[in-house]
């Protein structure tokens, strides 16, 4: 098994690996407590048009996907700053439509695409260089926001209309917070896929949630065990052969199982006591 | 700060939410130190009120000042306590770090705190009795726990003015006196607004009293008279004034919209 950690492309994946997971494991962290699990989910799906325009156009895949996520992050912010309730039919259809133009773009591109499989479910083992060196500043970006600006997320979050007294520009936040779910998840996609990057934005800060009483905490704890669904499922598809995307969220979904078990027993023994 | 300067003064607010006004044509001048309760029904503008002096909603019409200057520029001056149902029950926070977030505007990046900052958070804290609470997650709280530690966080700023939405709505009977009791005190060197339904609790602590139904009818004696709240509710309203109950049975009136 050591041996196997000499192969460059599973060195690539080990690392897009880590950098994802600490990714994922502050934004994931901001999505879920802002309750926004649904707009990101929007933002994820409608990010495969960006992976239809780069096929179509014949442009470098992860530079374009980022331009078009962002844009769609943009545009589902200003739908969603007023209410995040009401605007979820209009994210319904945003998501839909990303989607749906991918599809055509990729249907009007000659040629069969075997690398689109690895968009929708996820390619960690096919990482390369390039896509790692795309990686690090996104992953810098991403850390050097939420450091600076952390007392105004962790405020939005906790209590919007006392962040608004304090004078905090809460839409300016939103906003960013919205374009970082868009940097984030392209650089999940190349790990798990469009279809499954709401998994692991979701997964470990549900469980982090639960044993830790701060949002950094919280940050912290899921980046750490987003790397451990990542490694383990790694492992597994490795060791049987399966879709690497796919094992990591059933790794990451039997975690998700457990903790739901424990803090189920734990409720339980606490209304007994 | 000279004392003849108006806490708050609204000038002619106008305020709708699409075509349904909620605000109409509302002055208010509240003096400095006094304890106003701002009283009326359900959905009639109490809240978008304050969130307008708060500078939290800008009115469509009409001006507001705080001490003198623009609600935006006197942010750390303010106090507010906004209603308990805005807390997020499972939110990973500890009491400390909710007290601390009223520090924000002194220090506004970064993630963390100075140690002044975490001084004077103990020292709000320890007002309102919950710095022994401060390791405490937020969730776990009684909502009369979870109300202090929002008049803590008000108060770490050292405002000099207090604006509470329905603070003791959440609380017994017994906490919600000492609560009173401890705004008198505080009374001593900061204005207090509060808004509020509950108007048996608080009768004897006021000095005016604003009522709101889409206008505001303004009494500076602190009195609540049946007359007042008839012209507010349009409706009976069963009314307890300083301990003595005067019940109050009018017919129910058509809205007028004088």
């Amino acid at each position: 098994m050591i041996d196997v950690l000499r192969f460059s492309f599973i060195q690539h994946a080990i690392l897009a690996g880590l950098f994802t997971s600490i990714v994922c494991g502050i934004i994931g962290s901001l999505v879920v407590v802002n309750r926004i699990v649904f707009i990101s989910g929007g933002i994820a799906h409608a990010s495969f048009g960006g992976i239809g325009i780069a096929y179509f156009m014949r442009l470098p895949v992860m530079p374009s996907t980022l331009g078009f996520t962002v844009l769609s992050s943009a545009v589902i912010a200003a739908v969603s700053a007023e209410s995040k309730q009401r605007a979820d039919a209009t994210i319904g259809v945003i998501w839909a439509v990303g989607m749906a133009l991918g599809i055509i773009l990729i249907d009007l591109t000659p040629g069969y695409n075997v690398e689109l499989m690895g968009f929708l479910f996820g390619s960690i083992l096919t990482v390369s260089l390039f896509d790692l060196w795309m990686m690090v500043p996104l992953a810098g970006l991403i850390i050097g926001l939420t450091m600076i600006f952390y007392k105004g997320f962790l405020a939005m979050s906790f209590d919007e209309e006392f962040a608004k007294s304090k004078g905090i520009p809460v839409k300016t936040l939103y906003f960013v917070l919205m374009i970082m779910v868009g940097l984030a998840v392209v650089m999940v996609i190349r790990v798990v896929g469009l279809i499954l990057v709401i998994a692991l934005l979701s997964i470990p800060p549900y469980i982090a949630e639960k044993y830790t009483h701060s949002l950094k905490g919280m940050m912290f704890l899921s980046s750490l065990l987003s790397y451990f669904f990542i490694l383990v499922g790694l492992y597994f598809s490795y060791v049987y052969n399966l879709s690497s995307g796919a094992t990591i969220i059933m790794v990451a979904a039997g975690f998700f199982f457990l903790a739901f078990l424990v803090d189920y027993a734990r409720k339980r023994q606490h209304v007994h006591e | 700060m000279t004392m003849d300067v108006p806490a708050i003064e609204a000038k002619n607010i106008c305020f709708s939410y699409g075509n349904y006004p909620v605000l109409v044509d509302v002055n208010l001048v509240v003096r400095q130190k006094d304890f106003i309760a701002i009283l009326g029904p359900n959905g009639g503008g109490k809240t978008t009120l304050i969130k307008i002096i708060l500078g939290i909603l800008t009115p469509q019409k009409g001006e507001v000042r705080i001490l003198g200057e623009s609600p935006k520029k006197v942010l750390g001056r303010v106090g507010y306590v906004p209603q308990n149902t805005n807390i997020n029950r499972e939110f990973p926070i500890s009491v400390m770090d909710v007290t601390l977030m009223g520090r924000f505007g002194r220090s506004k990046y970064g993630w963390r705190y100075s140690s002044k900052d975490k001084a004077l958070a103990r020292e709000a804290l320890e007002k309102v009795g919950m710095w022994e609470f401060r390791d405490h997650y937020i969730g776990e709280l009684s909502g009369g726990q979870q109300q202090k530690v929002a008049i803590a966080r008000a108060l770490v700023a050292k405002p000099d003015i207090f604006i509470m939405d329905e603070p003791t709505s959440s609380i017994d009977r017994q906490s919600q006196t000492e609560l009173y009791n401890f705004f008198r005190e505080l009374n001593k060197e900061v204005t207090i607004v509060v808004v509020s339904h509950d108007i048996t609790a608080i009768s004897s602590y006021i000095k005016s009293v604003a009522c709101v139904n889409q206008r505001l009818y303004f009494h500076d004696t602190g009195e609540i008279t049946p007359e007042l709240l008839n012209k507010v509710y349009h409706c009976p309203v069963d009314l307890i004034a300083h301990g003595l109950p005067h019940r109050v049975f009018r017919d129910h009136r058509e809205f007028e919209n004088d």
